[in-house]
């Protein structure tokens, strides 16, 4: 990217004859935008931010000092979303990661047949409606005669029950995002295997290495940047979770599954305490901004760039 | 050894394979069948006679024919305008020098980074105080301008000469004229990509429809899924073939424009 972004500083300079002619119009094609933000974006900003530091119970808002954000450090349940998410992410993330990975780089061999068949097999997951999938998964992971249990069954499992039991019910929805993200994940690392130019793979066997040698010492360091990306988007992602556990769980049983985005919903739209809301909405932006902020420090120099995550 | 080793990595990718096709599968036969025969052993692996049934009721309960319409009618207003907003922009940024430029620049960085949560109770209250709870414009409009598509709109025209726009207006073309008709044809493929992307990303949409609207005739797709999950007597073969529906437009257009659904899905992930 940082070819490109100089590249582009170039042709801003080139411009800026034509810039100075039509200073106007730039402002008039980026107005819509500039409002739209400004509305809908910066003031709401502000407002969560000054929100945080009052509490709204009972219809009338009154300031509170840093109280909603001391609440956070002693209220348990943002304690448990923390630790969840953080289970969450520590398993899925690094599973799905090397899942995507592997399939890419198999799927990238040219001796493989039916490569596009395989490769759209892997997608297809990815082109699902978040709440639909969620809806199905549930509908599979039913403990009585759900299809899952019914494989399992077939093999000599006893039933699990997957979405009542503390640890079945993460193991669950770390299965469902993991379905639904891998295929995504592989697209984006088998574009970067392709732009892997052919001599480097050669080089390494004429240099007589291994195929594992010539993955982990060829393959994987100029597949950093991307890995690096998909694991800062993926990690994101699961530290907004909502969708998935809200359908399949609610965040039950007894909390397990409660992320810190279901926690905030929950406690501004259910309990109606937006000065606290706020405070956990703000948590949320430090840990993402670190987050971010570490894809920076990683990709520093290299060819990445940091974008939102999609889901 | 060598050829053990083939038919295990094809066998493992086929597994991985079925693995990755098995909810679709089952979805489309579970839309198919009745609520207790989902659950019943053997399960039924091949289409049934219950499709037409099972519309009928899901039609009847939740008027799903109405909620795909709103949802389509959202997602169709919100792709058009965003994009445009996006192009716009993204043309504002690439080709002119304007005061308020740097302002746009940081505001479309910090939305990348801020997740938009944060925005959630203050836009809420903003909605109930103009008393627009309840109406599409309140879901459409707070994200109509897009960071993302800005980023990669200004990218598209990063690229354009501005010898040809120079052409244009010396033919006499407005500044309007001239993005419509010369600079926006340029960048048709990108503009494809983003109205895919823009497209599943309001399909998707959940957690703010799901504040703003309560009637459930003007509900979306995913809200009405929503509330079958949250009903006593939940209709299982109707919430399948809900969910099949929800997906299959995604389906649709992934398989007719797979090159650009890729690339609005991978965005501005990997160059090229």
């Amino acid at each position: 990217m940082s070819a490109a972004a100089m590249r582009a500083g170039g042709r801003v300079r080139s411009s800026t004859r034509l810039g100075r002619r039509l200073a106007r119009p730039g402002l008039w094609f980026s107005l819509p935008a500039l409002a739209l933000f400004a509305l809908f974006f910066a003031y709401p900003l502000f407002a969560s931010l000054l929100q945080s530091f009052f509490t709204t119970k009972g219809g009338v808002s009154r300031p509170v000092g840093a109280a909603n954000y001391v609440r956070l450090t002693e209220d348990p349940l943002v304690a448990q979303s923390l630790v969840n998410a953080l289970i969450i992410l520590v398993v899925q993330v690094p599973l799905m990661i090397v899942l995507a990975l592997g399939i890419a780089y198999v799927l990238n061999q040219s001796w493989l047949r039916w490569r596009t068949g395989f490769r759209l097999a892997y997608f297809l997951p990815a082109v699902t409606t978040l709440v639909a999938y969620s809806v199905v998964f549930r509908v599979m992971l039913a403990t009585d005669g759900g299809l899952v249990n019914q494989l399992l069954g077939v093999v000599g499992v006893p039933p699990v029950d997957w979405l009542n039991n503390e640890v079945w019910a993460k193991v669950a929805l770390i299965a469902s995002i993991t379905w639904r993200w891998t295929g995504y994940n592989m697209v984006i690392i088998l574009a970067g295997l392709q732009a892997i130019p052919a001599e480097q793979y050669e080089a390494a066997r004429v240099d007589g290495a291994g195929r594992w040698a010539t993955f982990s010492q060829v393959v994987v360091p100029q597949l950093r940047a991307v890995l690096v990306f998909t694991t800062v988007t993926s990690t994101i992602g699961a530290l907004q979770l909502f969708d998935e556990n809200f359908i399949l769980t609610g965040g039950g049983p007894n909390n397990a599954t409660l992320t810190p985005v279901l926690y905030l919903y929950k406690v501004a739209f259910r309990q109606f305490d937006f000065g606290y809301a706020n405070a956990i909405a703000w948590l949320l932006v430090v840990i993402i901004t670190i987050a971010s902020a570490l894809q920076f420090w990683f990709t520093r120099d290299r060819d990445a760039r940091p974008r939102k995550a999609v889901r | 050894m060598k050829r053990l080793g083939l038919v295990a990595a094809y066998a493992a990718l086929a597994l991985g394979a079925v693995v990755s096709l098995l909810p679709f599968w089952w979805m489309a036969i579970a839309s198919t069948h009745t609520t207790s025969e989902l659950f019943a052993t053997p399960l039924p692996w091949l289409p049934g006679p219950q499709l037409l049934e099972n519309l009928a009721r899901l039609e009847q309960s939740t008027e799903f024919a109405r909620v795909m319409l709103n949802s389509l009618g959202i997602a169709v207003v919100y792709t058009i305008f965003s994009t445009l907003v996006s192009a716009m922009a993204g043309y504002g940024l690439a080709k002119f020098r304007f005061r308020g430029r740097g302002v746009l620049l940081g505001l479309v960085l910090l939305t990348m980074m801020i997740p938009m949560q944060v925005l959630l109770v203050p836009l809420f209250q903003m909605m109930a105080s103009i008393g627009w709870i309840d109406s599409y414009q309140a879901v459409i409009l707070p994200f109509l301008a897009n960071a993302f598509g800005i980023f990669l709109m200004r990218q598209a025209f990063l690229d354009f000469p501005d010898s040809l726009v120079e052409a244009s207006r010396i033919d006499g073309a407005g500044e309007l004229r001239t993005f419509y008709r010369v600079v926006l044809p340029v960048a048709l493929p990108q503009l494809a990509a983003l109205v895919i992307y823009t497209f599943m990303s309001q399909w998707n949409a959940f957690i703010w429809p799901l504040l703003m609207l309560n009637t459930e005739t003007s509900y979306t797709v995913p809200l009405a899924l929503n509330r079958m999950i949250g009903l006593t007597h939940v209709d299982y073969s109707g919430l399948m073939l809900g969910s099949l529906l929800a997906t299959l437009p995604l389906l649709l257009v992934f398989l007719f424009f797979q090159k650009q659904f890729i690339a609005g899905l991978l965005g501005g992930a990997v160059k090229g």
